[in-house]
């Protein structure tokens, strides 16, 4: 008998192929969504850790030569051999790849390459071996790969990369270690021909990577989230579709029991075996949108590679259980339902959510009850969890409340409705939506996710930009190490550059809080530049009167102090005009104007210089500068580089952002597809009505693809405000108590526009086949309704 | 780069597999290896030996101030092979460790340095003697050397003498080190007096007393059982030292060397000298015997060793506990122990 029904029940499959392909897509799709999201997700990491320690060399005090020129090898020695804990580094090009040459057994940590964790690669390292960044075009014998080596350069061993470059016993930088010894001679007496620069403040970058991953790993599990929806509606349908099977066999004596296991196993096989497709998928959609394909399809192989290896048991782990839970949990449910139906009445055609009419009340309860839920933890919650429990039930009540809202909004169009076609239309879309609504709230989540992803990108994006075009504003910075090179500086760009800001500061207190206090040149630059947290009417007018201040959200949080408040700086009273981020920065920081910097401090005169230039003129000023005042060209610094490179990272996750985009929606378009496909064929008894009344087929299949547009455009209607909550809540809430501090959201409407553009173009691509399906119904299938009807 | 990274390169060179303890039971491919007959010569044997892998310089002094309050000293320079290839400047194979430490009956101070070969940071010469990494230096004529150290928050300024002749451990020098025969050449200097002073946070201490230097080469001194080791140093108040060691593998092996007060060594065999845990502390989570009964039935001892800081522990690249002890029982003095290979 086992043998009997499997074979009937599978009997549906190889009589309904197309079927079956939904049910197995589907499943894979919500699988690879899910994988690919983790795989990206893992990438995005690397690539920011990338970032972050290159960024991390300026973490260090380091000291160069005076005059510029490399330092010499014994110089090295002779400070080490004085007590002086420094590292060498060496620096180069090589086929356009940066090449760095440092000494792994002195350098502090954070500087070495994290591929160096075991014996094989140091003692390699130590012995010539070079790493480079995957995508680098260094073309050298033996040269290792890794992703973690941030983009376009390459580390070796400094005697490597000194034989590399063909400059046997040079250094350009020594990296002083942050710990010294109790006692150590002044460096003027071990190498008087060497300067030291502070490390630059500010630099770490590392708390807002930290909160980005945090983020990233939040729309993971929104992945999650959609992934189980569509799975439960493959599952139902999968049902649904076979009711007449079912009631057949029932009705020949297969006992319920049976048929319940034999269908659990079934499922759970099909889920498998779509499991493993689907984990294999996301891996080749990640390894095709992201720059190291190969890396990544060595992990989906096993291959050793470094960093990505101990990582994929967890891909794969949570790829299945996706899958098999998801089906599991989407099973059970319809087989208890299966379980409670009366013999014969399982046969009756009715979509998946029809049959729980009365159960629309249950679902709106629920819903509203989460949204409370949400509402009073968007006011209260302040730990992790509650932001977490925060986004999970706003995200579950919205979805829930979806076919409600919408019903609300067809119920108030019908009754608006004049002619007697809108009047059918309205009334028809509404009794359309239950067997919808599962496909409508994966689209919902998953253009919430969209909206939620794009917004956190780019606000994190403006953010940073923010905040390096702060510390970078001007295009090039020159140190002065005397008073009268600072004023052969200020001489010399007064005449080649647009304008020389003089950067001077002082550490004080305020509020008892540590704070280093700035004199700001009155200049566009700063007005141009600096974004606020919070600011009074003109910031920067006030500053430039003498008596406003500006200070960074640290102090002000910590002070506590707000817009208005006056605070006392060596006596002077200053008002504060804005508050502005400094991520990264432990300490306060305030701005004043330059002449009231002066008054208050005679003695400080600027030491460094930001200097505004046409770009395409820096290497020209650069190299005069030298000439005509002999300030090293190593006391100018580019900031162009920097900021270019960050930016090149920044546009590696708008790709992986774009390929999640594309990727969330066309899952969500197949679930739609997957619905009006079931639909379609129980459909034909209802239009067949309209046809007999004069419709055409033709504009019977045109209202199909209008209602299923129109479904879609309110829902992306409703996602847009849920996708804004939800990245509210991941910056304001999560980020905050996780951080402490809160990221400033900034909303993109041409984004959603475009998004919105999208989800709608899935729809159309998911609705076009079962319209033209319905388009090509023969008249006969029409006909027939009323005859069966009689 | 952080320290366990780099004890993995000083001390696992050539397999990945960890074998004995920090790896001195790997294979010795390439490298020389000790053979017994074969004679120590001086001054040239005070210099390194790149040949062989590994190799250390080994300092521990017992000293007391004005007070009377005992003190310890270490300073240690390993020197370590990648690779049996020579190569001047960066290229050279030769890597180089150096751990100094200050004990007082209430702190233990640590520092470590790490170098490479080839430029000059680190290294021994025979002849002017001179062995350094860094600032550290231990320099001068081999019989009165300065010795000098620096941590982020201690330091010391020592000048030693030697009051006895150099002592050839094991046979003339060749020190078996378990019952396969796994050896190294091994000898002492027992007999320095030191003085100097130590830069601790309290202040500067005036310190005198007795060092004792170790030297020892070798390309796999232990076998792939054998997981640590206890030594001990011991000074007694007669004049009379004694060298014993025990290295735990699946048996200890023990071994011995008598040295009388006019610096005659009688070197001992597995088994006639013994060493058991009295007592243990809990450092940094590990059980540390901290108190031992030390016999040598040959020669009448019978004493009770105990840790001066049971805390001294070396928390270095690979951790270990090393520091002064006191002697009671059959024989009375001070000495050092060094024990590795706790889990």
């Amino acid at each position: 008998m086992i043998r009997v029904t499997l074979s009937a029940l599978l009997g549906h499959w190889f009589c309904n192929p197309l079927q079956l392909f939904t049910l197995l897509s589907g499943l894979a799709l919500a699988t690879a969504l899910w994988s690919g999201v983790q795989a990206i997700n893992a990438e995005a990491r690397a690539s920011y850790d990338a970032a972050a320690a290159t960024l991390g060399e300026g973490q260090f005090d380091r000291l160069t030569r005076r005059d510029g020129q490399p330092i010499l090898q014994e110089t090295y020695v002779q400070l080490r051999r004085a007590g002086w804990l420094v590292s060498p580094v060496i620096e180069g090009r090589i086929d356009g790849t940066r090449i760095i040459g440092i000494e792994p057994l002195t350098a502090p940590g954070g500087l070495a390459p994290t591929a160096l964790h075991d014996t094989g690669s140091l003692s390699r390292f130590a012995q010539g071996e070079v790493i480079a960044a995957p995508d680098t075009a260094l073309d050298i014998e033996g040269v290792a790969r890794d992703p973690a080596i941030a983009p376009d350069t390459a580390i070796g061993d400094i005697g490597t990369v000194q034989n590399l470059l063909g400059r046997l016993g040079e250094i350009d930088t020594l990296i002083v270690a942050p710990v010294q010894p109790r006692s150590q001679p002044q460096l003027a007496e071990i190498a008087p021909d060497l300067q030291r620069h502070a490390a630059q403040s500010g630099s770490d970058v590392g708390r807002l990577t930290d909160s980005f991953h945090l983020n990233l790993t939040a729309f993971g599990l929104l992945s999650f989230a959609v992934g189980i929806f569509i799975v439960h509606g493959a599952i139902g349908l999968a049902f649904e579709q076979r009711r007449g099977t079912l009631r057949t066999l029932r009705a020949l004596g297969t006992p319920l029991r049976l048929l319940i296991v034999l269908m659990g196993v079934e499922l759970m096989t099909l889920a498998l075996f779509a499991g493993v497709l689907g984990v294999g998928l996301g891996y080749l959609v990640a390894g095709l949108l992201l720059p190291d394909v190969a890396a990544t399809l060595r992990g989906l192989y096993g291959a050793e590679v470094s960093g990505t290896l101990q990582l994929r048991p967890i891909w794969w782990l949570s790829g299945m259980a996706i899958a098999l839970g998801g089906t599991g949990l989407a099973a059970s449910g319809a087989l208890w339902k299966l379980s409670r139906l009366p013999l014969l009445a399982g046969a009756q055609p009715r979509a998946l959510a029809n049959a729980a009419g009365q159960g629309a009340r249950v679902q709106g309860i629920i819903a509203l009850a989460l949204l409370v839920v949400a509402l009073i933890l968007a006011f209260t919650a302040s730990g992790i969890i509650a932001g977490f429990a925060l986004l999970a039930a706003m995200l579950i009540g919205a979805a829930l409340a979806l076919p409600l809202v919408l019903s609300a909004i067809l119920t108030a169009a019908s009754n608006r409705a004049t002619g007697v076609v809108s009047s059918w239309f309205w009334a028809d879309t509404r009794q359309q939506l239950p067997g919808l609504s599962l496909a409508l709230m994966a689209l919902l989540l998953a253009m919430a996710a969209n909206v939620g992803v794009s917004t956190m990108v780019s606000s994190f994006r403006l953010t940073f930009v923010g905040f390096l075009d702060q510390r970078l504003a001007s295009e090039l910075y020159v140190n002065a190490e005397t008073p009268a090179q600072a004023l052969a500086i200020e001489a010399f760009a007064a005449q080649n550059a647009d304008a020389v800001l003089p950067i001077q500061s002082v550490p004080i207190q305020i509020r008892d809080l540590p704070t280093d206090i700035y004199g700001n040149r009155d200049h566009a630059t700063y007005r141009d530049n600096w974004k606020f947290l919070d600011s009074a009417d003109d910031p920067w007018g006030a500053v430039h009167s003498g008596s406003g201040i500006l200070i960074n959200e640290q102090l002000a949080r910590r002070a506590p102090l707000a817009i208005g408040d006056a605070v006392e700086v060596d006596g002077e009273t200053f008002v504060i005009s804005g508050i502005y981020g400094d991520y990264g920065n432990p300490i306060g920081q305030a701005i004043i104007d330059e002449v009231a910097f002066a008054n208050l401090f005679p003695d400080v005169a600027p030491t460094r210089f930001g200097i505004r230039i046409d770009p395409a003129n820096t290497s020209d000023f650069i190299e005069n500068l030298q000439a005509e005042t002999g300030i090293p060209k190593a006391n100018t610094i580019n900031q162009a580089g920097i900021k270019a490179f960050s930016l090149g990272v920044f546009d590696r996750t708008f790709t992986v952002t774009a390929a999640l985009n594309v990727l969330t929606l066309a899952v969500a378009g197949f679930a739609i597809l997957m619905s009006l496909l079931t639909l379609t064929a129980m459909r034909v008894p209802q239009l067949a009505p309209a046809w007999a009344m004069g419709l055409t087929r033709r504009e019977l299949g045109y209202l199909e693809l209008l209602r299923t547009l129109l479904l879609a455009l309110l829902t992306a209607l409703v996602a847009l405000p849920l996708g804004l909550a939800l990245a509210w809540v991941l910056l304001a809430v999560v980020n905050v108590a996780a951080f402490g501090w809160q990221l400033p959201m900034f909303v993109f409407p041409a984004d959603y526009a475009r998004l919105g553009g999208f989800a709608l173009l899935a729809a159309a691509f998911a609705a076009f086949w079962p319209a033209i399906r319905l388009m090509r119904t023969p008249p006969s299938e029409l006909l027939k309704v009323f005859s069966n009807e009689r | 780069m952080n320290g366990k990274l780099l004890a993995i390169l000083l001390w696992f060179p050539i397999s990945a597999v960890a074998q004995g303890f920090a790896g001195l039971g790997t294979s010795s491919d390439g490298f020389s290896v000790p053979t017994p007959n074969a004679t120590l010569a001086f001054p040239k044997d005070h210099g390194a030996h790149p040949e062989y892998r590994i190799e250390w310089w080994y300092i521990t002094a017992n000293l007391r101030d004005a007070g009377g309050a005992d003190y310890g000293l270490q300073w240690t320079l390993f020197r370590t092979a990648l690779s049996t290839e020579d190569g001047e400047g960066w290229p050279t194979p030769q890597l180089w460790m150096g751990h100094a430490a200050v004990t007082t009956p209430e702190a233990h101070f640590v520092t470590e340095r790490l170098a490479r070969g080839g430029i000059g940071q680190a290294g021994v010469t025979a002849e002017p003697f001179a062995a350094w990494i860094d600032e550290w230096e231990m320099s001068g004529d081999f019989d009165a050397p300065k010795l000098t150290a620096n941590g982020p928050d201690f330091g010391y300024d020592m000048q030693l003498s030697a009051q006895g002749p150099i002592v050839l451990q094991g046979d003339n020098g060749y020190s078996v080190k378990s019952a396969n025969g796994q050896a190294s050449y091994y000898y002492s200097q027992p007999f320095y007096d030191i003085a100097g002073t130590l830069h601790l946070p309290q202040g500067d201490v005036a310190v005198t007393g007795s060092a004792w230097l170790d030297r020892e080469w070798s390309s796999q001194p232990l076998a792939a059982d054998q997981t640590g080791w206890d030594w001990f140093s011991l000074s007694f108040d007669d004049g009379a030292k004694m060298m014993g060691f025990q290295l735990r593998g699946n048996d200890t092996y023990t071994s011995a060397t008598w040295i009388a007060p006019d610096g005659t060594a009688t070197p001992l065999t597995n088994g006639a000298f013994t060493a058991s845990p009295l007592e243990t502390s809990d450092v940094e989570g590990r059980a540390i015997p901290t108190t031992w009964t030390v016999a040598l039935p040959e020669k009448g001892v019978n004493v009770t060793v105990t840790a001066i800081n049971p805390n001294a522990w070396m928390d270095t690249s690979v951790p270990y506990w090393e520091g002064p002890v006191l002697i009671t029982g059959s024989h009375t003095g001070r000495g050092y122990l060094e024990m590795t290979g706790y889990e």
